[in-house]
C-alpha cells in the first residue's frame, strides 16, 4: 500500500486550513487580515455587481417569464399561468424523450472523449520529440467552429456525396435516416472536436504529479498499471473532476451538430433544441423559458453531483 | 451579401459626433450610438430605406429603383437562406420595434402572424387595389389576412410535374396528354425501375406536400374561417378522409421501390439530384429547376441532350377525378410598421414589384412572377418554356393556411408527417390534428 502515499498526504494537504472546532468562537481577525478583505472587496466589487446585473436580471427574467402564457407575436393575450408551464412540459412525452437523448449522448461522448483524452494526454506528456507539434496537432479540431465541423461530419456521412460510405461499402446507406445512425454521427463529431480540450485539462493534471511520486513508486518495485492506478489518477482526482464536468455539462447543452446535421429530426432533438424550438421559432417566451429554468437546474443538479461524487473542495486546491 | 455592413446602421458619418455626444458613461454611450443609426436625412439627402431581402437577385432591382426614385434610395440586408431562419429574423427585430426595416421579403404563410402582431404596415385600399391589379389568383390571396392587404405581391412559386420523356414513355405514360394521378406516377416508376424524387424532408417543405396532398383531395388542414380566432381556439381539420389518403400517399411512395434514397431528408436540391441520376424518372419540384438543369448540362454532370428529355406538366392528382391543388410559394412585400418612412416604402414597392421589375427578377433569379402580364413578356416566354403551366399553377393553387400561428401549425404538420416511411392512414391524420390543437392551447410542446 505504500503507493497510495502521495495521495493521502495530498488529502491532508487539500484539508490544510483546518475549520475552528464546533463551539468556540471564532478567533478575532487582525486589523491586517481585515484591510484586506475590505480590500479584496473594493477591488472585486465592481465586477462582482456587474456580474450578477448581466447573470443574475436575465436568469430572474426567465424564471419570472416562465410563469406566463406569453407569445411574442400575441402580446394582448398574456396571461398569468403559475407552474402550468412547468406541468406542460413535465407531463409532455417529448421532454423525457430528447432527455433521454441528452443524457444518451453525454454519457457516450463524454465517456469515449475521457479514455481518448487520457491516452492523447499520456501521450503528450511523455513525447519526448516533436513535442510542440503533436500538441498542436492534437488541439487543431478544437480550434474548429462546432458548426463548420458539424457541417463537415455531415457532408462526409451524406450518402450521395459523403466519402464515408463508398469508403466502408456501406452503398446508399442513410445515416441521417433513422435515430440511431443519426445519434451516432453527432456522437462521433462531438467526440473528434472535443476530445482535445478533455485531454488538454488532464494533461495539465498530469503535469502537477511531483516526479519523486513515480520514482518512488518505481523504486518500490510498482508495475506500469500500478503507477498509473495508485499515483497517478488519485493525484489528479481534481483535474479528472473539472475535465469531466466541464465536458459533461457541455455536452449536456448540445445543440449545434444536431441542428446542422438533422434539424432534429428523426428523434434527435435534445434538450437545448426543445427551448430553442418553444423560444425562438415558436415564440413563446414563457414556455421557452420554462424549458430554459428546467435545462438550468438540471446542469446545476449534475455540478453538484460531481462535486459531491468527487468529494474535491476546487476552492482548496492550490497549485504545487 | 448585404449591401450594408450593419443592416440597423445607415450613416456611420454621424457616429463619432454622437459618441463624443454621449461621452463617458457606457450605457449612455450605447444609448446615443443606437439613436444615431436612424435614418440618414438628418445628413441631408434623400432617405435610404433598407429592404430585408431573401435572395441576392434582388439587389438589382434596388438599385434600378434607387436610380429612378428622386425621392429616396433603397439599400439591401440579406437574409438567412432557410425561411424559417428568415421568419426568426425578421420577428426578432419586429418584436423589437425595428426601424431599420423599411421593405421585407416575406414568405407569405407568415405574413399572417407578422399582420396579427402589428409588425407590418396595413396597405390602403386603395393601394392594396393598385397592387393586386392583374395578379394571379394564388400570389393574391396568400396575400390578404382578414380582409387587408399586408404584403404586395412579388413573386409567386408552385411546383409542377417534371418528368423524363423517355421514362415515361418506356412506361406507357403520356403526362402531356391529360392529367395524371400520383398512382400512376409510383406504377409508372416500379415498372421502369426509376424514382419519384419529393422532399421527405422534415422543413417547410413537408408541410408544402402535405397541404397540396390535403388539398388535391378536397380538404383543408384548418378548418375554415378562423382567421380571427384565439389560438385555443383553432380547430384542426386533417382528421378526415383528404388527411388519410395524404398519409396514405405519402407513406406509400416512401416504402415502394420508386422512393429516391435518402428520401427522409430530401429536400429540393436532393429531389433534383435523384432527378438527374441514372434512375431519375419523376419528381415534383419548383420551377428553378429548369435554369439548374441547364447549368449541369454546361458542367457536363448530365448528357448534353438532358434537357431534350426533360418534360413538365401541371402537378399530379390524388384522386383521378379531382384537379389537383398546386402548391403555393412565392414571396410577398411588405413593409415595416416601425419604418420613419412608410410613404416611401409604398413608392418603394410599387417599383419593386412593378411589371419591369417582376420580368426581370424571373429572368435573373427563375422565380415566376405574380402578375399575369409577365407571362407575355416573348422573353419570359422563350427563356421559361413551361411558362403556362407555371400560370396555371399559380391560378389553381391553395395556399397553405393562413392563420396567426402558422409557425406552431406548420410545426405539428411536419413532425406528425415525418418520417415519412411511417405514417400511417388511420393513426396520423387524428396525431397530427391532436398535436395541433394541443400545441396551440399550449398543452403539448413541439
Amino acid at each position: 500500500m505504500s503507493t497510495s502515499v502521495p495521495a493521502a498526504a495530498a488529502e491532508v494537504r487539500g484539508r490544510a486550513p483546518q475549520p475552528p472546532p464546533p463551539g468556540r468562537r471564532r478567533p478575532r481577525a487582525s486589523d491586517r487580515t481585515r484591510k484586506e478583505r475590505n480590500l479584496g472587496w473594493m477591488l472585486a466589487g465592481p465586477a462582482f455587481v456587474l456580474m450578477v446585473g448581466v447573470t443574475g436580471y436575465p436568469v430572474l427574467n426567465a424564471v419570472w417569464l416562465s410563469l406566463f402564457d406569453y407569445r411574442l407575436t400575441d402580446p394582448g393575450a398574456r396571461s398569468f399561468v403559475g407552474l402550468g408551464n412547468y406541468a406542460t412540459i413535465l407531463t409532455d412525452g417529448l421532454f423525457w424523450r430528447q432527455l433521454g437523448v441528452t443524457t444518451a449522448i453525454t454519457v457516450v461522448t463524454v465517456a469515449v472523449e475521457f479514455v481518448l483524452g487520457f491516452a492523447l494526454a499520456l501521450v503528450m506528456h511523455r513525447a519526448l520529440v516533436l513535442r510542440r507539434a503533436l500538441r498542436t496537432a492534437i488541439l487543431v479540431p478544437y480550434g474548429i467552429v462546432t458548426v463548420i465541423s458539424a457541417y463537415a461530419w455531415q457532408y462526409a456521412f451524406t450518402p450521395a456525396q459523403g466519402f464515408v460510405n463508398p469508403l466502408f461499402g456501406l452503398g446508399g446507406f442513410d445515416w441521417f435516416g433513422e435515430t440511431v445512425p443519426a445519434l451516432v454521427v453527432v456522437c462521433l463529431s462531438e467526440i473528434w472536436k472535443t476530445t482535445p480540450f478533455m485531454s488538454l485539462l488532464l494533461l495539465a493534471g498530469l503535469a502537477q504529479i511531483p516526479g519523486d511520486y513515480l520514482e518512488a513508486a518505481e523504486v518500490d518495485g510498482a508495475t506500469a498499471w500500478q503507477r498509473f492506478r495508485k499515483v497517478v489518477v488519485p493525484n489528479m482526482k481534481a483535474a479528472i473532476m473539472v475535465a469531466l464536468l466541464f465536458r459533461t455539462l457541455d455536452a449536456f447543452r448540445i445543440f449545434d451538430s444536431v441542428f446542422v446535421m438533422t434539424q432534429g429530426a428523426q428523434g434527435t432533438e435534445t434538450l437545448s433544441f426543445l427551448a430553442y424550438r418553444q423560444t425562438i421559432s415558436r415564440v413563446m417566451i414563457g414556455l421557452g423559458s420554462a424549458v430554459s429554468v428546467i435545462l438550468a437546474v438540471l446542469v446545476v443538479l449534475i455540478a453538484v453531483l460531481f462535486i459531491k461524487g468527487f468529494k474535491t473542495d476546487l476552492s482548496q486546491q492550490r497549485g504545487s | 451579401m448585404g449591401s450594408t455592413g450593419r443592416p440597423g446602421c445607415r450613416a456611420p458619418g454621424r457616429r463619432p459626433a454622437a459618441v463624443r455626444a454621449g461621452a463617458g458613461a457606457l450605457a449612455g454611450a450605447l444609448l446615443v450610438a443606437v439613436a444615431g443609426c436612424a435614418g440618414a436625412d438628418a445628413e441631408g439627402g434623400p432617405p435610404a430605406l433598407t429592404w430585408y431581402i431573401n435572395n441576392q437577385n434582388q439587389e438589382a432591382l434596388a438599385e434600378r429603383c434607387s436610380q429612378e426614385a428622386d425621392g429616396y434610395t433603397i439599400e439591401t440586408s440579406l437574409l438567412p437562406a432557410s425561411n424559417a431562419a428568415q421568419r426568426e429574423q425578421l420577428l426578432r427585430r419586429l418584436a423589437a420595434n425595428d426601424r431599420s426595416i423599411d421593405v421585407l421579403s416575406l414568405d407569405p404563410p407568415f405574413m399572417a402572424e407578422f399582420a396579427n402582431a402589428g409588425f407590418l404596415r396595413e396597405f390602403t385600399e386603395e393601394e392594396a387595389a393598385e397592387l393586386s391589379e392583374g395578379v394571379l389568383d394564388g400570389p393574391l390571396e396568400q396575400s390578404l389576412f382578414d380582409g387587408a392587404m399586408y404584403i404586395a405581391p412579388f413573386y409567386g412559386n408552385t411546383q409542377l410535374l417534371w418528368y423524363r420523356r423517355s421514362v415515361a414513355q418506356a412506361a406507357g405514360l403520356d403526362p402531356a396528354a391529360g392529367p395524371v394521378t400520383w398512382d400512376q406516377l409510383i406504377e409508372a416508376a416500379e415498372q421502369t425501375g426509376t424514382t419519384v424524387a419529393v422532399q421527405g424532408l422534415r422543413n417547410e417543405s413537408m408541410t408544402v406536400w402535405v397541404n397540396a396532398l390535403v388539398e388535391s383531395s378536397g380538404g383543408t388542414i384548418l378548418a375554415d374561417g378562423q382567421e380571427g380566432a384565439p389560438a385555443d381556439e383553432v380547430r384542426a381539420a386533417i382528421d378526415s378522409e383528404a388527411g388519410a389518403a395524404a398519409a396514405e400517399l405519402i407513406s406509400r411512395i416512401a416504402t415502394s421501390p420508386a422512393a429516391p434514397p435518402a428520401l427522409s431528408t430530401a429536400g429540393e436540391e436532393s429531389s433534383r439530384a435523384a432527378f438527374q441520376a441514372d434512375d431519375g424518372g419523376f419528381m415534383v419540384n419548383w420551377p428553378y429547376v429548369w435554369a439548374a438543369f441547364a447549368a449541369a448540362v454546361e458542367s457536363g454532370s448530365v448528357p448534353a441532350d438532358f434537357l431534350d428529355d426533360v418534360g413538365w406538366t401541371r402537378y399530379p392528382r390524388v384522386d383521378p377525378g379531382t384537379p389537383s391543388a398546386t402548391p403555393l410559394g412565392g414571396i410577398g412585400l411588405g413593409v415595416g410598421a416601425f419604418s420613419e418612412h412608410p410613404d416611401l416604402a409604398v413608392e418603394a414597392v410599387r417599383c419593386l414589384r412593378s411589371e419591369q421589375s417582376q420580368t426581370e427578377y424571373m429572368l435573373a433569379a427563375g422565380d415566376p412572377a405574380a402578375s399575369a402580364a409577365v407571362y407575355d413578356d416573348p422573353a419570359v416566354r422563350e427563356a421559361f418554356p413551361m411558362w403556362e403551366a407555371i400560370r396555371e399553377g399559380l391560378v389553381d393553387a391553395a395556399p397553405r393556411p393562413i392563420t396567426p400561428f402558422y409557425g406552431d401549425v406548420t410545426g405539428s404538420v411536419q413532425q406528425s408527417f415525418h418520417p415519412p416511411a411511417a405514417l400511417s392512414p388511420e393513426t396520423t391524420p387524428a396525431r397530427t390534428a391532436a398535436l395541433i390543437e394541443g400545441v396551440l392551447s399550449n398543452d403539448r410542446l413541439l
